[in-house]
């Protein structure tokens, strides 16, 4: 028997502002506030728990006044901004910010150091807890920059996964362009894309150029990592640098999510689309698939879920597990539909419904 | 000195403020920079950190549309009007 948690926060960034989801009994019940940043769109969010209150930080992006990231240390109570902008491209890029796709706290060694990922393709790195941020100048340089390619979402590094443990290492995503990882601390960057495919191009098992959708990090074994690519599942057991296919036991090779159970190694959770030309749940059924022996196979989660058609995709980074110790599961849809599970995906239920598009999702007790 | 008037949307970002008296004038660019000195989240919401005009934001100068003049160089002078509005777009 676990001690319920005090209270679980679900942030749920979307295109028209941030709500914030708390349960005070063990995610049975909810309650929804917002829209925080009304208007804007919320492509990312995080929880920072290495301070001595959470710190929540939003990358918010108005389609009128640009964009920016906002942070709270009172969940969600009040938010601050700073008056410079949190992140700038240097003069010399002749470049300017986007928006802010991914925030990511560093390692539990660094506890001040927060990484973002940028659109249009770029790393920037706080070391004053995510309030202000340089960008990581090796990557920017990389020679390869110049052939990164754009999806239809724009050119971004949408993952950025900090060693837990090792400070120096870092593995960041992009789309398109694949995965890239330092091992020191950023100063240099090579690809991890050995054995992803990419079907749109010439060659199609290029050094990079591939269009990785998101990334998860085992929650036992750091060098293993999933990976949802624009067509194609795969598993990574040298820490990114060569990959294997574990989409045998899914029902589509294509989908954005891929979310790693936090304590249990080898759960992992992915959401299916038909295709590419098809972005539909496949058979229409709101449905996220669970594996938990690393991807050799997978079973479908629908107790809970919608029975009728259903057409609204989860996009990239719309799925997230808690801390809990018995995790919780959650996941938005284009649809404006959140559910969570509190059981780590056996069954699920509604958190809010009729919301704008969810972009993004992050969960945690407080 | 230039009147700037502020748009509901921003004026959390001018102490709610709806119009701001700004000494400088000359040209748009100056005015702006003034704004960046004394109110850094009002300009950044209006350029980006490359000095640009953001693209659904307008900037008029006494009823005319900078983007229709010199934009940044749009002479502003003494006792202009510098208007900001935030253009029709989105969904």
């Amino acid at each position: 028997m676990t001690t319920p948690p005090a209270k679980t926060l679900l942030m749920i960034g979307t295109t028209k502002g941030l709500f914030l989801a708390t349960s005070s009994d063990d995610r049975l019940t909810w309650e929804v506030s917002g829209p925080h940043f009304s208007m804007t769109g919320v492509y990312s969010a995080a929880i920072d728990k290495r301070r001595s209150a959470p710190r929540l930080l939003a990358g918010v992006s108005s389609s009128h006044f640009g964009p920016s990231v906002a942070t709270s240390d009172d969940l969600g109570g009040s938010w601050r901004e700073p008056d410079q902008p949190p992140l700038a491209f240097p003069a010399d890029t002749e470049t300017s910010l986007g928006r802010v796709w991914q925030l990511a706290p560093g390692s539990a060694a660094e506890p001040d150091v927060v990484y973002a990922g940028t659109e249009p393709t770029a790393l920037f790195r706080s070391v004053d807890g995510g309030v202000s941020y340089e960008m990581v100048r090796a990557l920017w340089d990389h020679p390869h920059r110049k052939e990164w390619g754009e999806g239809f979402g724009g050119q971004a590094a949408h993952t950025v996964l900090p060693h837990p443990a090792d400070p120096a290492r870092v593995l960041v995503a992009m789309s398109t362009g694949g995965v890239y990882r330092s091992d020191d601390a950023g100063a240099t960057w090579t690809t991890g894309n050995t054995g992803i495919r990419a079907y749109f191009l010439p060659d199609e098992w290029p050094e990079f150029g591939q269009c990785v959708h998101k990334v998860a990090r085992d929650a036992g074994d750091p060098d293993r990592l999933y990976a949802q690519n624009h067509h194609g599942v795969y598993r990574s057991d040298d820490a990114g640098v060569t990959w294997n296919s574990i989409a045998d036991g899914l029902p589509s090779d294509f989908g954005f999510a891929m979310v790693a159970h936090p304590h249990r190694s080898g759960v992992i959770y992915n959401f299916p689309l038909v295709a590419d030309g098809e972005r539909f749940p496949v058979e229409r059924r709101c449905r996220p698939f669970r594996s938990v022996d690393a991807g050799t196979t997978w079973e479908p989660l629908a107790v809970g879920l919608p029975t009728d058609p259903y057409y609204a995709a989860v996009l990239r980074d719309a799925m997230c597990v808690d801390d809990a110790e018995t995790a919780g599961v959650y996941f938005g849809t284009r649809a404006g539909e959140v559910y969570a599970s509190r059981d780590e995906g056996d069954s699920w239920s509604l958190v809010a419904a009729h919301l704008p598009d969810v972009l993004c999702l992050r969960a945690a007790e407080v | 000195m230039v009147t700037l008037l502020v748009p509901a949307a921003l004026r959390v970002d001018a102490a709610g403020a709806s119009r701001l008296d700004v000494t400088a004038c000359g040209t748009l660019r100056a005015v702006l920079d003034e704004v960046a000195g004394r109110w850094p989240r009002l300009d950044r919401r209006i350029r980006d950190e490359r000095g640009e005009l953001r693209r659904y934001v307008n900037v008029y100068v006494d009823g005319e549309d900078c983007r229709r003049g010199e934009g940044l160089d749009t002479p502003v002078p003494s006792g202009a009007e510098v208007q900001v509005i935030p253009s029709v777009a989105g969904g």
